[in-house]
C-alpha cells in the first residue's frame, strides 16, 4: 500500500535516462488558405524550426476560374470582363491592356485623346494599387493609421472610375477602339481635385512610415533578393525595380503615348521590403506627375477610333442609319472580321509586366489566349525570400510582394 | 539597338538547319526549333555577349488537333533587357510524344510556368524538379486546355458562318 502511493508521486518525476537526446523536429505550419494576412486565398505550408522558417511550399489555384478556356469561346469584347477579375486592385490597367492587344491585332490606330484618357485611368489604377499594397504593409507591421488615412483617397479614385465607366471594382472600362465615352466635366473636376489633395495625403503617409523607427526595424533587410536572382525568377514591376533593375514596360516599349510624358523610374538597391515600399511610394509621385501632364495637355478630338466595323456606333445612329445598325448587330454578335495572326502585348500592370498572348485564327473568339500574369511568376520566389527569417517577417514579405489572388490563379 | 534581321542572322549562323520558319508578326521575331536544340539555343542566346537574352517572359503551349505530327506547340517568349528586343521560339511536338527538356536550370521562373503548361496541356518537361498540377486539383485526369471537348452546342444553327457572309 505504501509503495503504491510512492509510485504515484514518482510519476511526475523525470524518468531516469542517459544524456538528453535532441532530435531535429520541425513544425509544419499552414499559413492560409484563409488567413487574414495572406490577402487572398492561397496556402503556404511552412516548415518551422521554432520561430525560424526552414522551407516553404505554396499551394495555389483556390480561385482558378479557367479564364483562358472561357476566352476561347467568347467574342473579343466580352473578354474584357474576364481581365477585370484578374488583378482586381487595378482593373483599368488590365482592361486597357486587353483593348490594346486587340487593337494591335486589328491594326487600329486610336486618337490621341483616347490614348491620354487611357493613360489617366491607368495611372489612377496604379495609384489605387500601390495605395492598397503599401497601406496593407503598414497594417501588417502593426500600423493601422496610415491605412485609414490613404483609404479615403482610394475611395476618391474609385469615385472617378464610377464617373467614367459606372463601376467601381470590376470596371470593364473602355472599348476596343477607344473609350466608351468622353471624360465628363465632373470626372475632370474630380481628377483635378485629386491632384491637389493627394500629394498632401501621400506626404502625411510618408511621414508616418519612411523614417519610423519601428517600421524600419521590421522591414529593412527583410526579404531581400539580388538583381540576378530577381531576373532569374522573372520579377517585373516594382519588385524588380526595388532590386535595382530599371525595367519598366512604359519606357522600354511605350504604349498608349507614354513616350509623351516625362517621368522617372525609381529603383532600389537591396530588393528588401523597405526598398519595395519606397519604390512604390516614389512611383505614386511619378504617377501624379504623369496625371498632371496628361490632364494639362489633354488633346481635343474624338475619344474613339474611326473604325466603325469594330467600335460600337452611337445608339441614336443605330435607330436611324442602316450601316450603323448592321455594324451594331455584327459587333454585338461578336462577328467582327479579325485577321489571322499572333500578338504579344505587354503593359506595366500594378505589380509587373502584364502580357497578353493572343492567337487569332480569324474566328469570332481567340484560338488561344494566354495571360502572362506577373505575380504568378514572381510568387515562386517567396520560399527563397523568407528562408531563415521568422514568421512575422514572412507576413511582411508577402504583403510587400503585392500578390493578388485573382491574378495568381486566373 | 539590334534589329530583328541581325538577331535572326546570328541565330542562323550558329544553328543553321535547326532553326526554321523565321517571321516577325507585329515586329516580334518568331521562329521554330526542335526539341533537341531548344536548350543549346536558349543557353546560346543567354550567354551571347551582344544579344544577352537574359529574361524569360513566358512559357505556354498551344494545341492544334488538326495538324498531324505537329499537334502541340510549346511557345517561349524571351526578352533581352539590355538590347530591348523580344523573341518567340516555338517547338512543335507530336501528340504521342509530348516530352520536352525543362528550362529550370537556366531560369528559376520556368518552374511554375512549366507546371502550368503541364497542368493545362499535359506537356511533360523532362528533368523538371517537381512536375505536378498547379492550378487544378491533383485528382483531375484530363488536360483542360486541349481542344478535345466541344465548347458549343453543335446543333445550333444561328451562328453558322453563311449567315454572316463568311
Amino acid at each position: 500500500m505504501v509503495s503504491e502511493e510512492l509510485d504515484i508521486t514518482n510519476k511526475n518525476l523525470p524518468a531516469e535516462q542517459g544524456p538528453v537526446q535532441y532530435v531535429n523536429e520541425l513544425t509544419t505550419l499552414n499559413l492560409g488558405p484563409t488567413h487574414p494576412a495572406t490577402h487572398g486565398i492561397f496556402q503556404n505550408v511552412l516548415q518551422m524550426d521554432g520561430e525560424k522558417i526552414v522551407s516553404g511550399e505554396q499551394t495555389i489555384g483556390y480561385i482558378h476560374r479557367a479564364f483562358e478556356k472561357i476566352a476561347e469561346r467568347r467574342p473579343f469584347y466580352q473578354i474584357t470582363t474576364l481581365t477585370d477579375r484578374m488583378n482586381y486592385c487595378s482593373s483599368p490597367i488590365n482592361n486597357m491592356g486587353w483593348h490594346m492587344t486587340v487593337e494591335k491585332l486589328l491594326g487600329i490606330e486610336i486618337p490621341k485623346r483616347a490614348q491620354y484618357i487611357r493613360v489617366i485611368m491607368m495611372e489612377l489604377a496604379r495609384l489605387a494599387d500601390h495605395l492598397i499594397c503599401n497601406g496593407i504593409l503598414g497594417v501588417d507591421t502593426g500600423a493601422f493609421t496610415g491605412f485609414l488615412y490613404i483609404y479615403q483617397e482610394r475611395e476618391n479614385i474609385y469615385e472617378i472610375y464610377e464617373e467614367v465607366c459606372g463601376a467601381r471594382l470590376t470596371t470593364n472600362m473602355g472599348r476596343i477602339g477607344g473609350m466608351e465615352r468622353d471624360l465628363s466635366p465632373t470626372a475632370i473636376r474630380k481628377i483635378k481635385e485629386l491632384l491637389v489633395r493627394f500629394p498632401k495625403v501621400l506626404r502625411e503617409f510618408e511621414n508616418l512610415f519612411n523614417r519610423n523607427r519601428i517600421f524600419m526595424d521590421r522591414v529593412i533587410g527583410v526579404g531581400g533578393i539580388s538583381a540576378e536572382r530577381a531576373l532569374s525568377y522573372g520579377f517585373t514591376g516594382p519588385n524588380l525595380r526595388a532590386a535595382g533593375v530599371d525595367y519598366d514596360v512604359r519606357v522600354m516599349n511605350p504604349y498608349s503615348s507614354y513616350e509623351d510624358f516625362e517621368f522617372d523610374i525609381p529603383v532600389g538597391q537591396s530588393g528588401d521590403t523597405y526598398d519595395r515600399f519606397m519604390v512604390r511610394n516614389e512611383e505614386m509621385w511619378q504617377s501624379l506627375r504623369i496625371l498632371q501632364q496628361a490632364i494639362d495637355n489633354l488633346p481635343e478630338g474624338p475619344h474613339y477610333a474611326d473604325a466603325p466595323q469594330y467600335y460600337l456606333p452611337p445608339k441614336q445612329e443605330v435607330y436611324k442609319n442602316m450601316e450603323a445598325l448592321i455594324y451594331h448587330f455584327k459587333i454585338v454578335m461578336g462577328e467582327i472580321d479579325a485577321p489571322v495572326g499572333e500578338v504579344y502585348h505587354a503593359v506595366e500592370g500594378g505589380n509587373g509586366e502584364l502580357g497578353f498572348y493572343l492567337i487569332s485564327d480569324g474566328g469570332r473568339a481567340p484560338y488561344r489566349l494566354h495571360f502572362r500574369r506577373p505575380c504568378f511568376i514572381y510568387y515562386q520566389a517567396y520560399p527563397e525570400m523568407c528562408k531563415g527569417l521568422t514568421l512575422s517577417d514572412a507576413i511582411v514579405i508577402m504583403s510587400s510582394m503585392n500578390v493578388i489572388a485573382g491574378e495568381l490563379d486566373a | 539597338m539590334l534589329i530583328n534581321e541581325e538577331v535572326a542572322q546570328t541565330i542562323i549562323n550558329q544553328f543553321g538547319e535547326a532553326v526554321t520558319d523565321f517571321d516577325d508578326p507585329y515586329n516580334l521575331l518568331t521562329f521554330s526549333t526542335t526539341r533537341e536544340q531548344i536548350i543549346p539555343l536558349i543557353t546560346f542566346l543567354k550567354s551571347h555577349p551582344t544579344l544577352q537574352v537574359g529574361f524569360l517572359t513566358d512559357i505556354t503551349a498551344i494545341h492544334y488537333p488538326d495538324s498531324v505530327g505537329k499537334e502541340f506547340c510549346v511557345v517561349y517568349h524571351l526578352h533581352s533587357l539590355t538590347n530591348n528586343f523580344r523573341l518567340r521560339i516555338k517547338v512543335y511536338l507530336t501528340a504521342d510524344d509530348v516530352h520536352i527538356p525543362t528550362m529550370t536550370p537556366l531560369f528559376a521562373s520556368a518552374n511554375w510556368m512549366e507546371r502550368e503548361t503541364f497542368d493545362l496541356f499535359g506537356i511533360i518537361f523532362d528533368g523538371h524538379p517537381d512536375l505536378r498540377r498547379i492550378l487544378n486539383m491533383e485528382e483531375m485526369d484530363y488536360y483542360p486546355m486541349r481542344k478535345e471537348y466541344p465548347l458549343e452546342d453543335g446543333t445550333r444553327e444561328d451562328k453558322i458562318d453563311a449567315l454572316f457572309g463568311r
